[in-house]
């Protein structure tokens, strides 16, 4: 907020008050925001709780009701959060869902950091591939009947995580003092940034079916799958490089003068301080990553957004859209503040003095 | 091509080094012999950092030829990892890792380059900063410490790979005076110990206790080398006698 002169700092025993009241333009500033509250709370907690349907979950229960319809939710909700997957085996992404997001939180941990970590990822999404598609001795799900939060959890983590490691080596070529790796790697970060996601992934879906014989064209869940991929490399690595830029050139040569060879260099020196410069980019593009899941629409995959979509559209309801994409809101609310709670942790980690 | 046990420690034979259209060395040549200490010092710009920097390959000569230890330097990888295991270097800026505790500053090199396991690297980082007097600061990141204290973590870490030849440039000159003499000190003792040394510095006091030679610099060329006695009292050169004044008041 505004801040004022040496009254709000003199009020210090109520920091509060004092900036909320130090000044008229704070004063100005609390009445209407206060005014707004008022006005706006009342109706909103009568609308989404004192008037709301909740049980039964039946549409019935919903019709008497002037406020919210989370009967809706409760009743759709395995749909919402899964799609069109066969209903009797929905059971497998949600495994799939605590399973990935236990690995993340497992992952979050600087301790967990190790050559076993890599184990435990390979492992952990080579599971959740069996888990949703089927095979030795589970029933097959084509990937065209994936949906919901798996797919978008999947499509993130994957993305990101392969996307993650490409991205520093994109930005290590791009300041390789070898022209034609530089050229290359120039090349493919402008193409895949002049691009919007929406043409990546049209291509990758609508004309790679057209270029490849049917034999060794990889399904739509895959080439969806290979854009965002690619395109969270490109973001990536330049927000990497820009960290690359900011390393002071004697950090380099301390590194080479003891004997560091070039990958141990940008491993054990440049890049964990490189990183650290940039970590508030670094969550910015991912968070927006995270959330560029939801244009896999566009190209027929059901994420989250376009399964709650699809169960708005059962007529025995009167289609709550607002109460579905609440629900769908708070998913990604906690999935990106969840993320934004990680890289501020990693933030006051890089700055402590010790570890 | 192995270590030649009877060659000097370095040696530089019309060594050359251009920057753009800029000649930063004219046909340089040097004999160090193992176990000598020199001090160069010369106007700035002469080209000294470029000289010491040439015999670890931080900068690449382009005409000439550098030995270390009888062995020829050059930007081979080979070249550069046999280099860098004889040769360690100390900068006027410290360059700490700032991300690492001082024993992971010391420790990283032995651990990555010579695969000690970490338990002997650690031991042998604190024992290292123990003869620099600063063990108890191993915890700490490098910013919490003063300047005089990162230079010797500085030297500390150089050390750790046991090198047999260490460069200095202008290890004193980021600091303030109160934490010059703690640095000094810690190189008076390194000289007392044999290791072979060449040390780019304006601290004639450290010239007269330390060096075997001083060598002057200027435009590229070494102009005057002797004794630190024979130096300072009778520089054979114009150009010494005025940077002498300068330097000496
Ligand atoms: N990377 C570089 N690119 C271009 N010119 C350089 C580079 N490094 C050094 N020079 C030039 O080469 C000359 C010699 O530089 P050098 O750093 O060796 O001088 P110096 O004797 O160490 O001086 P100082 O006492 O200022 O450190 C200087 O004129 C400098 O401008
Ligand atoms: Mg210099």
């Amino acid at each position: 907020m505004i801040s004022t002169s040496s009254l709000s700092r003199k009020m210090n025993p109520l920091p509060f008050l004092a900036r909320s009241f130090g000044s008229p333009i704070n004063i100005l500033i609390t009445v209407v925001f206060a005014g707004i509250l008022f006005f706006a709370l009342p109706p909103l907690v009568r609308w989404a709780i004192t008037d709301a349907a909740f049980f039964p979950a039946i549409p019935e229960t919903c019709k008497s009701a002037s406020g919210a319809c989370w009967s809706f939710v409760i009743a759709k909700h395995s749909q919402i959060l899964f799609g069109i997957y066969p209903d009797g085996e929905r059971w497998r992404p949600l495994l799939v869902c605590a399973l990935l997001i236990g690995m993340l939180i497992y992952s979050v941990r600087p301790s967990a950091w190790s050559k076993r970590l890599a184990w435990v990822w390979a492992g952990g999404l080579g599971l959740s591939w069996w888990l949703m598609g089927g095979g030795i001795g589970l029933a097959n799900v084509e990937s065209d009947l994936w949906g919901g939060l798996p797919v978008t959890l999947i499509l993130t983590v994957v993305a990101i995580g392969l996307g993650f490691p490409t991205a520093i080596l994109l930005a290590l070529a791009r300041r390789s003092k070898l022209p034609v790796i530089r050229l290359l790697a120039t090349l493919f970060i402008e193409m895949t940034r002049a691009l919007p996601l929406l043409s990546i992934l049209f291509i990758a879906s609508i004309m790679l079916p057209l270029m490849l014989p049917e034999e060794i064209l990889p399904d739509k869940f895959f080439r969806a799958l290979i854009a965002l991929y690619l395109f969270a490399s490109a973001y990536l690595s330049e927000v990497i490089r820009g960290g690359l830029q900011a390393i002071p050139k004697g950090q380099f040569e301390a590194g080479e003068a003891i004997g560091l060879s070039f990958a141990q260099l940008q491993a054990k020196i440049i890049l964990p301080q490189a990183i650290n410069v940039v970590i508030p980019a670094l969550t910015n593009t991912i968070i927006v990553m995270i959330k560029n899941t939801s244009l896999v629409l566009v190209v027929g995959l059901f994420d989250l957004i376009s399964s709650g979509k699809a169960a708005l559209a059962d007529p025995e309801w009167s289609s709550p859209s607002i109460e579905t994409y609440l629900f769908i809101t708070l998913i990604y609310f906690i999935l990106c503040f969840g993320f934004s709670r990680f890289a501020d942790r990693m933030e006051q980690r890089a700055k402590a003095p010790v570890k | 091509m192995t270590d030649d046990n009877s060659a000097p420690a370095v040696t530089l034979s019309n060594v050359e080094k251009h920057f753009g259209s800029f000649q930063a060395l004219r046909s340089v040549n040097l004999d160090v012999a193992r176990g000598e200490r020199i001090v160069i010092c010369g106007p700035s710009g002469s080209g000294k950092s470029t000289l010491i920097r040439c015999i670890n390959q931080l900068e690449q000569h382009e005409a000439g030829e550098i030995r270390v230890n009888g062995r020829e330097v050059g930007s081979e990888p080979a070249q550069l990892e046999a280099i860098r295991r004889e040769v360690g270097m100390v900068f006027q800026s410290f360059n700490l890792f700032p991300h690492l505790t001082i024993l992971e500053n010391c420790a990283l090199a032995p651990i990555w380059v010579k695969k000690l396991p970490k338990a002997d690297a650690e031991a042998k980082a604190m024992a290292l900063l123990e003869r620099v007097r600063i063990p108890d600061q191993a915890h700490k990141r490098p910013g919490q410490l003063s300047g005089g204290q990162q230079q010797r973590v500085a030297i500390a870490r150089a050390l750790c790979m046991e090198p047999s030849i260490m460069l200095f440039d202008e290890p004193t000159s980021a600091l303030d005076p109160e934490m010059v003499k703690e640095v000094l000190d810690v190189m008076l003792g390194l000289a007392d110990d044999g290791m072979t040394m060449l040390v780019v510095t304006h601290e004639m006091g450290f010239a007269r206790q330390a060096a075997n030679r001083v060598i002057f610099m200027d435009q590229g060329e070494i102009l005057e080398s002797a004794p630190p006695d024979q130096f300072f009292a009778n520089p054979q050169h114009e150009r010494t006698k005025t940077f002498l004044g300068q330097i000496l008041h």
